[in-house]
């Protein structure tokens, strides 16, 4: 018994503003629905089943929300299921999907993740006062915060790499018509002047609160075959989650986001990631994930990471392109931004991602993490059917 | 639909006994004995199991990313493959039978849990309707189902002879239910949103529950008689009350259509109904005639930890199955206002 090979084959995206006041709920999930089942030039009747995901329910003010869009996501007389794991639901989300064709019990299958964040404060909406409960600070930006510095003080990165970052991102987010940023004037000196925000990440080191929806079409061989564009085949997904604090846990470097890298290089045939793989898009919240993620992910060894985004290694030019997207610095609807990470490294390998395409992308790994940076997911997407 | 191309079973099921107010004990602590209870029933640890799902849900434990703290009751160290959803445990499970049938694991943890003692759980439940036209009038949750009894009554489908009746067989079962939160009949009361009684509606609550899957031989290894899952399916319908027909449950009948349901009677039904009206709906959908046994457990009439009742149906038919007193059983999850979302799960013995 083998597995059905997986395929994206629609990929749709909203515009990604502050706050979208031109649509509700329903509208803001239909706009990326609609344009993804337009990529894969199908309609509402082709879908078998909807995975929706999104982050807390409270930053809409919506108790599972996705029972009030059913109607909205043609789901009426389907499956609708809801997947929430904090910062990489929309990652989970489209591996919940990606299972669902995998095993057969579905054909076609449309997956989405939104986040309508103006309908509240995220910030706050994250530091609820919970008797007797670790709380998480003032937003995420404070709990993240020490782990940088820790990154740091262990990997004695010079202070200047986490601006690189955010300058480099913000500048590929120029590329990209759907991102919420479009800083046009933006310079190296005023991200490393901007206000100190959680020393040391600044302002404009830390990613945007966004209203935004992603949505994919996934298939099965014979749904890829009826596919007016190329697909991105799947080539390799997982999952993996550890507690949110004990006694030894490494937050700079967590196990579980190894582990689930380690899985899905496994799957892919993966050796050496830093080679065989064309294009990252990793979820960077706060600039210095950048150099964190890329020794996590195997991609350089442990403490030399920030060497890598030194040298231009992972700018839209170098040889291993990182958020060539913008990634979340310049997009930030939670719970769909780590779909948006997956479905930008699949319009990658399918050659479909418009001026920030990297030339020639072959495979390309989208990856998601959340809570306590507990939550990790990802995927590695390919232009050529795994064999 | 071809069948499932794997045999996964249901091979334990533990739960904590429901109570009306757990103040005492956080989430974690609720979870962790029942977690015990269902892995020690297999032998297994949490980190041999191949993937782990939960549900609940953050309005009902008043914060985001609730479900983190419940993760430490796993002990998700090393790292676990692991997921949730924001969903009765029942569709938790429902994720996990899909990960076993892509065969990338042989055994699955699946745990629920819902405090609603915190909070008002009829004005908690309002959040849950449709935020621009419904939810601004907070219209509650009894209000709702009331209105569907309501249409049933004025349907000549039901009588309130009849609820009262659902009432009393559920809670006259519950008797022999150590976890329940009722146990043995009650009156049925005053209204509390005609035509509804205070002995219609299930208790409100808190609890938890665990269910162990496992696929073909391992599920052979790990129990005696283990509970497969012939068929599994859910489907949702319109949110807005407005555009359905409140005494039937088309979402119910297709998802039993879907699992196999009806290729061969069943001996026993656990339906997931808070309300009796409920019940006389799902049993209309279902062609569920006298010789099947309803909800020997006693039901969500006499214990609904809200995101596990319906996890709980499936534990107790498989249950049953494991026990020898049923070779086929049909278990019910519901979500949404008036049964908009449905899941049905056909169970059997090794045939």
């Amino acid at each position: 018994m083998s597995k059905e090979p997986v395929a994206v084959v629609g990929i749709g995206q909203t515009a990604h503003v502050a706050a979208r006041r031109d649509v509700s709920l329903a509208g803001l999930v239909r706009e990326a629905a609609r344009r993804a089942l337009d990529d894969a030039a199908l309609d509402w009747r082709d879908i078998d089943a909807v995975v929706i995901g999104k982050a807390p329910d409270f930053f809409e003010g919506v108790m599972m929300p996705e029972l009030f869009l059913a109607d909205a996501l043609g789901a009426v007389g389907k499956p609708l299921l809801r997947v929430h794991t904090a910062g990489s639901v929309g990652g989970s989300t489209a591996l919940v999907a990606a299972k669902l064709v995998a095993a057969r019990v579905h054909r076609t299958v449309l997956t989405l993740a939104f986040e309508k964040q103006s309908e509240s404060n995220a910030m706050w909406g994250l530091s609820l006062p919970i008797p007797f409960q670790q709380p998480l600070l003032a937003g995420a930006g404070g709990f993240f915060a020490p782990h940088v510095r820790a990154y740091l003080r262990r990997s004695k990165a010079p202070d200047h790499i986490g601006s690189l970052v955010a300058y480099k991102d913000r500048r590929n987010a120029l590329k990209n018509p759907y991102a919420h940023l479009h800083e046009v004037d933006l310079t190296l000196e005023k991200v490393r002047s901007s206000p100190m925000l959680w020393d040391p990440i600044r302002y404009s080191e830390t990613c945007p609160s966004s209203d935004g929806a992603c949505a994919m079409v996934l298939t099965d061989t014979a749904g890829a075959a009826r596919s007016p564009h190329p697909p991105a085949w799947l080539h390799g997904g997982a999952m993996r989650s550890e507690p949110t604090l004990f006694a030894g846990k490494d937050f700079v470097s967590p196990r579980a986001g190894r582990d689930c890298a380690a899985d899905v290089y496994r799957q892919s045939g993966i050796t050496d990631p830093r080679r065989e793989i064309d294009a990252v898009e990793m979820y960077v919240p706060f600039s210095w994930y950048e150099p964190m993620w890329l020794e996590n992910l195997g991609f350089a060894a442990e403490g030399e990471g920030w060497r890598l985004t030194e040298s231009g290694a992972t700018a839209l030019d170098g040889d291993l392109p990182v958020n060539p997207s913008g990634g979340v610095l310049s997009t930030n609807p939670i719970g769909a931004s780590g779909m948006l990470r997956f479905a930008e490294a699949a319009l990658q390998v399918r050659g479909r991602a418009g001026e920030h395409q990297i030339d020639g992308a072959r495979r390309a790994l989208g990856h998601a993490y959340g809570g306590g940076a507990q939550f990790f997911s990802m995927w590695l997407v390919g232009a050529d059917r795994p064999e | 639909m071809p069948g499932p191309i794997r045999d996964i079973a249901v091979v334990a099921f533990a739960q904590s006994d429901h109570v009306a107010d757990s103040s005492a004990v956080s989430e974690a602590e609720m979870v962790l004995p029942v977690l015990h209870d269902v892995l020690d029933r297999t032998g297994l640890k949490a980190r041999d199991t191949g993937f782990v799902c939960s549900g609940s849900s953050d309005y009902l434990a008043g914060r985001a990313f609730s479900f983190t703290m419940a993760l430490d009751a796993v002990g998700a160290w090393p790292p676990l493959s692991e997921s949730h959803v924001e969903m009765d445990g029942a569709w938790a499970l429902y994720e996990a039978w899909v990960a076993l049938l892509t065969g990338e694991a042989d055994t699955a943890l699946v745990y629920a849990y819902g405090k609603s003692s915190p909070g008002d759980l009829r004005e908690v439940l309002t959040r849950q309707l449709d935020p621009y036209h419904l939810a601004p009038l907070w219209p509650d949750s009894i209000a709702l189902a009331a209105l569907q009894a309501q249409a049933l009554l004025d349907a000549g489908l039901t009588c309130e002879d009849e609820l009262a009746a659902v009432a009393a067989r559920s809670r006259t079962a519950a008797a022999d239910n150590p976890h329940a939160q009722l146990r043995g009949p009650r009156p049925q009361g005053d209204h509390v949103v005609a035509p509804l009684r205070r002995g219609d509606c299930a208790p409100v609550g808190d609890g938890a529950a665990a269910v162990v899957l496992a696929a073909g031989d391992r599920a052979r290894a790990l129990c005696d008689r283990p509970a497969w899952i012939r068929g599994l399916d859910h489907r949702v319908e319109a949110h807005s009350l407005g555009v359905r027909d409140l005494t039937a449950s088309p979402s119910t009948r297709l998802a039993a259509e879907r699992a196999g349901a009806f290729d061969r009677p069943v001996d026993l039904a656990e339906l997931h109904a808070p309300f009796t009206s409920q019940e006389i709906v799902l049993r209309r959908a279902l062609d569920l005639g006298d010789g099947v046994d309803v909800n020997p457990s006693g039901g969500a009439l006499a214990a609904n930890p809200v995101m596990a009742t319906g996890l709980i149906r499936i534990g107790e038919a498989a249950a049953r199955i494991q026990r020898g007193e049923s070779h086929r059983a049909l278990a019910h999850a519901t979500s949404g206002p008036c049964l908009q979302q449905n899941l049905v799960a056909v169970l059997e013995g090794e045939s």
